[in-house]
């Protein structure tokens, strides 16, 4: 097991490596830089601007003192907010998107469980039908139709809760809703489907057998098998949910890494966008090995060389 | 005895699994809305137009200081901020979001079908490249994939045959950005079709009828596309249903961006994108392109769902 986890972390780095260097040829194919504008820039100005951020060096050097720079975890400065590092961007909008998207997770976890438990336990139930197409309902809203609704409702119309911004716990409520929203809906479906495949498995008929009651069947059997699938989905949820959600960000202006990483892309700011797309795989990475071990604890078949 | 004889006839797959489908209330709402939804942007804009002269980006010439009206008779969803009527915008943006939607899934499939049923077919190290290949694209954020596309190929860069398409429909530079974005969206789609059609070719290649097909001397290609691809349909079918909607949702975020469909053209994306900002003082401008969206997903959805259960029964439902 332990073995298992180090090969998985020592193949992070040259993933994230790879994924930067895809991501770099890409920033590079397009057209255009983060110096061109409306106006042509005379060709000297063009040149000094080339030569100070040593565009001037052929392609492949380039490449390699990028490289160089990011083992050594060095993302260099922000072209467009100049004096900034990428690294202290980072670390000064992640915990917003943090905050947000582990309460929302929290809070689709919450409601996704119970609905998704209590629909597969009383499948074909009016409770079933009802969750059901709540849930489908929940994954057919926009979020930036949802999000604005609720503040129409809750901010405008009502005035119990502020409309955007960031401040006091009441502030969080709304954000946090709205995202959580589509993940509530996906983790209710596949709870009642994982449950529904568990409940019918030969293991739960001889925990029955045995003459367990048919709380302890389910809470120390069946819940176990049965959340294998919401797992799987929480590894590149979690990471999508933490690395931002621009929508939600943008709706209720949240200064969170999502639309830093936007901007960045739109602006042209390559040293910013390579720094976040790296921050970023290596988070989903960490996560889905996370949720591969959490396997071996949730299925005593599954084992690890 | 006669009569017995002819009532035995072979119920195919397609048609066991369509009366599975028919009994299914949500999947027969779903694909009743999405024939509503159909008719209604395919011939709606022209009755809009030859009932009250409104049409997707006709402005009324009076110059009221106010222009956004609420629903009424006249407009059963409202005005714009331009006076222009939503219902004509509604109809007319549902054609580029159900395009959108089909399109870019045609494209996924095509790409997808193709990859994946390769890589599955040649299997060992090929395989093992391509389904690498597909694992880092699938690390890399797929709006960046978007941006990059979209502005690598936008306005004067287009190719020559997107531009050709939309001078022939008559348009000039917004048109060709539409067709962009239906490529660039199914060109980001396709992974995971093409490892659904991985995991169908594997568990089919070994069998007995490729086995004669190989044996009677035919190409890698035909059998891959003859005889493989056809025999793991069910599943694309059913993916395919369910990539529609997330496409057309990929596309209502990049126009929320700023970066999808441009004006004078409209998606509901787009519509609702320009209702956000005037929320508060206009709120119809936002509701009702985002419920004719919401309904349309929530059908699509439905359906997809319906397909799985009737063409697939074995695979759980999620």
């Amino acid at each position: 097991m332990l073995s298992y986890i180090i090969r998985r972390l020592i193949i992070i780095i040259p993933m994230a490596l790879l994924v930067v260097t895809v991501t770099w040829i890409l920033i590079r194919m397009a057209p255009g830089s983060f110096y061109s504008s409306e106006k042509k820039l005379p060709p000297a100005v063009e040149a000094n601007i080339k030569k100070k951020y040593g565009l001037d060096k052929p392609v492949l050097q380039q490449y390699g003192i990028l490289m160089g720079n990011i083992i050594r975890g060095d993302f260099g400065d922000s072209l467009k907010y100049e004096g900034q590092s990428v690294n202290e961007i980072i670390r000064r909008h992640f915990p917003y998107s943090a905050t947000i998207g582990i309460l929302a997770y929290l809070l689709a976890l919450a409601i996704g469980l119970t609905a998704g438990i209590v629909a597969a336990l009383k499948q074909n139930s009016a409770f079933d039908y009802g969750s059901m197409s709540l849930a489908m309902l929940g994954l057919s809203v926009p979020n930036f139709v949802l999000g604005p609704i609720l503040v129409l409702i809750f901010s405008l119309w009502l005035f119990w809760l502020p409309p955007a911004r960031w401040g006091g716990a009441s502030s969080l409520i709304l954000p946090v809703i709205t995202l959580a929203a589509i993940y509530a809906a996906y983790i209710a479906r596949l709870t009642r489907a994982g449950m529904l495949e568990v409940m019918r498995s030969d293991y739960i008929r001889t925990a029955r057998a045995k003459g367990l009651s048919e709380w302890k069947v389910l809470l120390k059997h069946a819940v176990r098998g049965g959340l294998i699938p919401v797992v799987s989905f929480t590894g590149p949820a979690l990471a999508a949910l933490l690395a931002g959600a621009v929508v939600v960000e943008k709706v209720f202006a949240i200064p969170g890494l999502g639309n830093i990483f936007i901007q960045s892309i739109f602006n042209r700011d390559e040293p910013l966008t390579l720094g976040i797309v790296a921050f970023l795989s290596i988070l989903i990475m960490v996560f889905n090995l996370l949720v591969d071990v959490s396997y071996a604890f949730l299925d005593p078949r599954i084992r690890y060389e | 005895m006669e009569q017995q004889q002819e009532v035995v006839k072979g119920a195919s797959l397609w048609r066991d699994a369509w009366k599975r489908l028919l009994k299914n209330k949500l999947a027969v709402f779903g694909l009743a809305v999405m024939i509503i939804m159909v008719v209604a942007v395919t011939v709606g804009p022209a009755i809009i137009r030859w009932t009250t002269g409104y049409t997707y980006d006709f402005i009324p010439p009076d110059g009221d200081l106010i222009k956004s009206f609420p629903p009424s008779l006249q407009h059963p969803m409202g005005t714009d901020d331009s006076g222009r009527d939503i219902l004509a915008r509604v109809l007319q943006g549902g054609r580029i979001s159900l395009m959108v939607g089909v399109i870019s899934t045609l494209v996924s499939l095509v790409v997808g079908v193709s990859y994946g049923a390769t890589a599955g077919y040649l299997g060992g190290k090929i395989d093992n490249f391509m389904m690498r290949v597909v694992d880092i694209i699938y690390a890399i954020p797929y709006i960046l994939l978007v941006i990059v596309l979209l502005s690598a190929f936008g306005g004067q860069n287009a190719p020559g045959w997107i531009q050709s398409i939309s001078g022939a429909l008559g348009s000039g530079q917004g048109l060709s950005q539409i067709i962009l974005l239906f490529f660039a969206l199914g060109l980001v789609s396709w992974l995971t079709m093409a490892r659904v059609v991985r995991g169908q070719i594997l568990s089919l290649k070994n069998q007995e009828f490729v086995m004669a097909a190989r044996a009677t001397g035919v190409s890698t290609p035909a059998i891959i596309f003859r005889h493989l691809v056809p025999n793991a349909l069910g599943p694309v079918i059913v993916y395919a249903t369910l990539t529609i909607p997330s496409v057309m949702l990929s596309e209502a975020f990049l126009s929320f961006l700023g970066i999808g469909v441009q004006a004078p053209f409209a998606s509901w994306g787009s519509l609702a994108a320009d209702g956000i900002k005037n929320i508060s003082v206009f709120p119809w401008q936002l509701i009702f392109p985002g419920v004719t969206m919401a309904l349309t997903l929530f059908s699509l959805n439905f359906l997809g769902d319906g397909l799985r259960d009737a063409l697939d029964p074995q695979t759980r439902k999620f």
